[in-house]
């Protein structure tokens, strides 16, 4: 049994339509976010989806949750949470993705818990 | 950011963080499957509208044609701990999807590649994707559909050139704990591949 892999010559991969951002965050599908002053109405000067962005995150989400919730494309939700992030009316949360030494920390926290709730 | 007078439930809430794991494999191999068994909540589907990067240049704006195409994934969600939420992304099986991988990929703890060993095949992309590009790290989980495996997990590794150094184990997708156990050995793995290599400027 062998078998040759395809070595396929990678050109540069598709990605997210509008998924380049001014923000100085990373905003990863799996970034939480959440409005800054959650007891405060969201400036009338915003568009409707912004306007939705920022009540739902009155409750913490993922980029992911906020674009499934409200039926945005993730490249365009990526781009409305940027905008609103540079304003600062939303909080975009840190992203652990184990690439520095300084969160292995955060990664065996990860390895604890999985291994409390899948005994 | 604005102001200081943040309400202290608000302050505690931005303590929260996130952190991702890619479920890739090929066309049908049990990738939602696992993700549902795992997850605490039903797999949910969101769309993406990928549009072709241009070759050489970091700006695309640039590109006379554009190619774009929609593609939908499911993810999953694991609250650890009143801080930490893990997702957990399924990559779209067909093949023809694997261009999309970067920015799925992108930030990701770690991947899952899931087998089915009937099929064996039908996995070289997913296997050549993260043996190519050595972002992130893999493990390679044989999906044991109907409770026997065709092939040891070093017949797998031969056949699809996997690293020695890859786990390969073999689960049931439906059990939950099965799937922890997936995901258990990507988060050990992981953590070995940080502290074996040094720091990255
Ligand atoms: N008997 C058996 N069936 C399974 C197992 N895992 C998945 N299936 C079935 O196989 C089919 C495909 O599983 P999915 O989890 O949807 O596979 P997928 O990788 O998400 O498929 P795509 O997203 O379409 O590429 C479904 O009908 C599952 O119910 C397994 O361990 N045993
Ligand atoms: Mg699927």
């Amino acid at each position: 049994m062998s078998f040759r892999r395809r070595r396929s010559n990678r050109v540069r991969p598709f990605t997210f339509t509008g998924g380049r951002t001014r923000s100085r965050h990373p905003l990863m599908v799996q970034t939480l976010v959440s409005t800054s002053e959650p007891g405060q109405e969201p400036p009338s000067t915003l568009m409707p989806e912004s306007i939705n962005i920022y009540r739902l995150c009155r409750e913490t989400r993922s980029l992911a949750e906020v674009s499934a919730e409200l039926n945005i494309p993730l490249g365009v939700t990526q781009v409305l949470i940027s905008d609103l992030a540079e304003q600062d009316l939303v909080y975009i949360h840190p992203t652990i993705t184990g690439s520095s030494p300084s969160e292995n920390q955060v990664l065996e926290r990860a390895l604890r818990g999985l291994e409390r709730l899948f005994q | 950011m604005v102001s200081n007078d943040f309400s202290s439930d608000s302050r505690s809430n931005r303590k929260k963080m996130s952190s991702k794991i890619v479920i890739a494999g090929g066309f049908g191999a049990g990738k939602t499957t696992l993700v549902s068994s795992v997850s605490e909540i039903p797999p949910v589907t969101t769309e993406a509208i990928m549009t072709e990067a241009s070759i050489g240049h970091d700006d695309n704006s640039i590109t006379p044609h554009k190619t774009t195409t929609t593609v939908a994934m499911d993810f999953g969600r694991i609250t650890v701990d009143d801080e930490l939420i893990m997702y957990m992304f399924g990559t779209p099986g067909q093949a023809r999807f694997w261009f999309m991988w970067d920015d799925l990929v992108r930030g990701a703890v770690g991947a899952v590649v899931v087998v089915d060993c009937r099929r064996l095949a039908d996995s070289f992309d997913a296997v050549d994707y993260f043996e190519t590009t050595k972002r992130i790290p893999y493990i390679v989980a044989l999906n044991k559909f109907e409770g026997l495996l065709e092939y040891t997990p070093e017949q797998v590794r031969e056949a699809l050139e996997i690293s020695p150094e890859v786990p390969i184990i073999d689960f049931d997708a439906r059990h939950r704990s099965s799937g922890g156990d997936v995901l258990k050995t990507l988060l050990r793995y992981a953590l070995e591949h940080n502290r074996a290599s040094e720091p990255v400027a």
